[in-house]
C-alpha cells in the first residue's frame, strides 16, 4: 500500500514538468562545477606530485562536488516536498486517501518514500559524473560511497522536514518557504555555538552541517547516522500525528 | 396455565429471535448521537443516521446545515466530537480499515488527480481499497461502463468537462463495489441530461447497495430517494420514508362562493384546511389524492362554485420550508 501511494506520487511528479526541470537544472549546474573542479585539479597537479600522501582526485573533485550538490539539494528539496500533502489538501484529493482503508502512517510513509526515491535519482545522476573519471584514473570508491551515503542521509532529513511542513498548510508555497527557512536554520545553527563558548555542544549537535561534512569527505560516524535517523523519525511521527489531529480539528 | 412447548418449537423461537437480532445488527450504517464542534460552532448536534440494504437516503438541508460534516464523519475523514458509528458491524473508531472497505465516498469536490488518465486514476483508487491486482482491470471496466466512461479511458482527468469529472468521482466511489455509497451533491454542475443519467445510475445502484446522498434539489430527492432526512442547523428535524411523506399529501382548492372553513374540514379524507387567500384553500390529510373525485363531487353538490382542484405544492418542499424557516423566524423574533 505504501508502495502504491509512493508510485502514484512519483508518477504525478514525472508527469508534470517540475521533476524534469529540476533534474535538468541540477545536472547543468553540477556539470559546470564539476568541470571547474577538474580544471583546478589539473592546475594543482604539478604541486601535488611533490607532496607525499597527497590528496587524490576523490578528495579534490568528488568531495567538493558533493558539498556543492548538498547545497543545491537543500535549495531544491522544498520545491518537491511542498506539494506532497498540501496540494492534496487544496485540490481535495486527500479525501480519497482518508476515506480509503489506509492508515495515516501508510499515507505519510508513501509520500515520504516517493520524495526520497526522487532524490535518489538525483544522487545517482550526481555520482555518475565522478564515476566517469574512473576511465582514466583510480577513484577511491569507499570515499565515493560514503559521500553518496552522506547525500542520501541529508536528503532523507530534508524530505522529512519538508513533508511535515506540507502537512501543516494548504498552500504549497507556504510549505516551501517555511521548509526552506527551517533547513537554513538547521544549516547555520552551529554558528551560534561557535561565536561564544556557551551551548556550543548542543547547537553543534543539532546542526545538519556538523553531521554531514565529515561523511561527504568520506568519514562515516555512527553518531552521524543516528542523528539523521532520529531527525527523520521525529518529523515523520510529527507528520502522522498532525494529519491525525487534523481529522479531529479541521 | 402452563403449556409445555415441544423442544423443536422452542428451538425455532430462539432461531427467530436470533434472526431478529441479526436483522437489527445488519444495518449498513448505524450512527448514533453524532456531535461535531468547529471551535465555537456546534455544527452537528445529536444527529443519528441509520441505513439499511436497499435504502436510498436523501440528506436535505440548507447550506451550512451540517450535511457534509455528517457525511464526512460517516466516511471517517472527519472525527466526530462525540457519538458512535458502526459500519456493517465494524466500529469506525476501533476498526477503521475494515469499516472503510465497505464505503465508497464522493465528497462535494471530487477527489481527482488532474494529471492522471481515467484508467490510471481508477486503478489507483482500486489499489487504495486493497483490491487484488488480478481483479482491478475487471472492476475498473465495470465501473467505467456503469458511469458511461468507456470512451474516456485514456483521457487526462484535468481535460475532462465538469460533468465527466463528476462521473469519474462516482466511478471511484463504486469501483470496489462497496455496500455503502455516500454521495455529497452528486449532480451539482451537471447538465439536465447528465443529471437524469446520474439519477438513473443512483437508482440502479440502490438496488444492491445502501446509498446516502445529499442535495438541495428537492425534486431530485423525490425522484431518487426512498427515505428523507432533513438536517437544519446541525439537528435532524425530519426522518421519514418517502411513502409516508407522500401519504400526507395536499390539495389546492379554489371556490367561488367561500363556505365556512369548518365545512371544508368535513370533506372526505381531509383533516385540516387553511385559507391562503379569499376562496383559496390548502387541504391536507392522508391520501387526499385518492379522495379528489369525492371532494369535487361534494363541492359541486353544495353549490360552492368549484373553480380549481389540483394536487398541492410539492409536499416535500413544503415540509422542507416549514422545518427550515420556522425555527429561524422564531429565533429572529426572540
Amino acid at each position: 500500500m505504501i508502495l502504491s501511494i509512493a508510485l502514484r506520487e512519483l508518477r504525478s511528479l514525472f508527469l508534470s514538468p517540475i521533476a524534469w526541470i529540476i533534474l535538468a537544472i541540477l545536472q547543468a549546474l553540477l556539470a559546470w562545477k564539476f568541470l571547474a573542479y577538474i580544471d583546478l585539479f589539473f592546475s594543482l597537479q604539478p604541486q601535488l606530485i611533490k607532496i607525499q600522501n597527497a590528496p587524490g582526485v576523490t578528495d579534490l573533485v568528488v568531495a567538493p562536488l558533493f558539498e556543492f550538490s548538498k547545497l543545491l539539494l537543500l535549495i531544491i528539496s522544498p520545491l518537491i516536498t511542498m506539494r506532497l500533502i498540501s496540494e492534496e489538501k487544496q485540490t481535495g484529493s486527500l479525501q480519497l486517501l482518508l476515506s480509503s482503508p489506509v492508515s495515516m502512517s501508510e499515507i505519510v510513509l508513501g509520500k515520504y518514500l516517493a520524495a526520497v526515491l526522487f532524490f535518489c535519482i538525483t544522487i545517482l545522476l550526481t555520482a555518475l559524473m565522478p564515476l566517469s573519471l574512473s576511465f582514466s584514473t583510480d577513484l577511491d570508491y569507499g570515499k565515493l560511497l560514503a559521500g553518496m551515503l552522506g547525500l542520501f542521509l541529508n536528503i532523507t532529513a530534508f524530505v522529512a522536514l519538508g513533508l511535515y511542513m506540507s502537512t501543516l498548510t494548504r498552500q504549497p508555497v507556504i510549505a516551501a518557504s517555511s521548509t526552506f527557512g527551517l533547513l537554513i536554520m538547521f544549516w547555520i545553527i552551529n554558528i551560534a555555538g561557535n561565536t561564544d563558548g556557551t551551548g556550543e555542544n548542543f547547537f553543534n549537535y543539532i546542526s545538519i552541517t556538523q553531521h554531514s561534512t565529515q561523511m561527504l569527505r568520506g568519514i562515516v560516524y555512527g553518531s552521524d547516522i543516528a542523528y539523521f535517523i532520529l531527525f527523520c523519525l521525529g518529523f515523520i511521527l510529527l507528520s502522522i500525528r498532525q494529519l491525525d489531529s487534523q481529522r479531529l480539528q479541521s | 396455565m402452563w403449556t409445555i412447548y415441544p423442544y423443536s418449537l422452542v428451538k425455532r423461537l430462539y432461531a427467530a429471535n436470533f434472526l431478529i437480532l441479526f436483522c437489527t445488527m445488519s444495518a449498513l450504517i448505524q450512527a448514533s448521537h453524532l456531535h461535531r464542534y468547529y471551535t465555537d460552532t456546534h455544527a452537528v448536534n445529536d444527529v443519528s443516521i441509520e441505513l439499511h440494504q436497499g435504502d436510498i437516503l436523501g440528506l436535505l438541508g440548507p447550506n451550512g446545515a451540517g450535511k457534509s460534516s455528517c457525511m464526512q464523519m460517516l466516511c471517517g475523514t472527519l472525527a466526530p466530537s462525540a457519538g458512535h458509528i458502526v459500519i456493517n458491524g465494524y466500529d469506525l473508531l476501533t476498526h477503521p480499515g475494515k469499516a472503510k472497505q465497505h464505503i465508497g465516498y464522493l465528497p462535494d469536490k471530487p477527489p481527482l488527480y488532474a494529471e492522471l488518465s481515467v484508467d490510471e486514476y481508477l486503478g489507483y483508487a482500486a489499489q487504495l481499497r486493497r483490491i487484488p491486482r488480478t481483479q482491478i482491470k475487471q472492476l475498473r471496466d465495470q465501473a467505467k461502463q456503469r458511469c458511461g466512461l468507456e470512451d474516456y479511458s485514456r483521457r487526462l482527468i484535468g481535460n475532462l468537462s465538469k460533468g465527466y469529472q463528476q462521473r469519474v468521482g462516482i466511478a471511484q466511489a463504486i469501483i470496489h463495489q462497496p455496500d455503502i455509497i455516500i454521495l455529497d451533491e452528486p449532480t451539482v454542475g451537471l447538465d439536465p441530461l447528465q443529471m437524469r443519467e446520474i439519477r438513473k445510475l443512483i437508482r440502479e445502484l440502490g438496488e444492491h447497495h445502501g446509498i446516502i446522498l445529499s442535495t438541495h434539489i428537492l425534486p431530485e430527492v423525490q425522484a431518487v430517494c426512498n427515505r428523507v432526512q432533513i438536517i437544519n442547523r446541525g439537528q435532524s428535524v425530519y426522518n421519514e420514508s418517502m411513502q409516508q411523506l407522500l401519504q400526507n399529501s395536499q390539495l389546492k382548492l379554489r371556490l367561488q362562493h367561500a363556505p365556512d372553513i369548518n365545512q371544508l374540514e368535513k370533506l372526505p379524507g381531509i383533516e385540516s384546511a387553511t385559507e391562503i387567500d379569499r376562496g383559496y384553500y390548502i387541504l391536507s390529510g392522508k391520501d387526499t389524492h385518492q379522495h379528489a373525485a369525492d371532494i369535487s363531487a361534494s363541492c359541486v353538490a353544495q353549490g360552492w362554485g368549484l373553480l380549481e382542484l389540483s394536487p398541492g405544492e410539492n409536499s416535500l418542499e413544503q415540509i422542507f420550508l416549514q422545518l427550515t424557516t420556522s425555527e429561524q423566524t422564531s429565533e429572529n423574533a426572540a
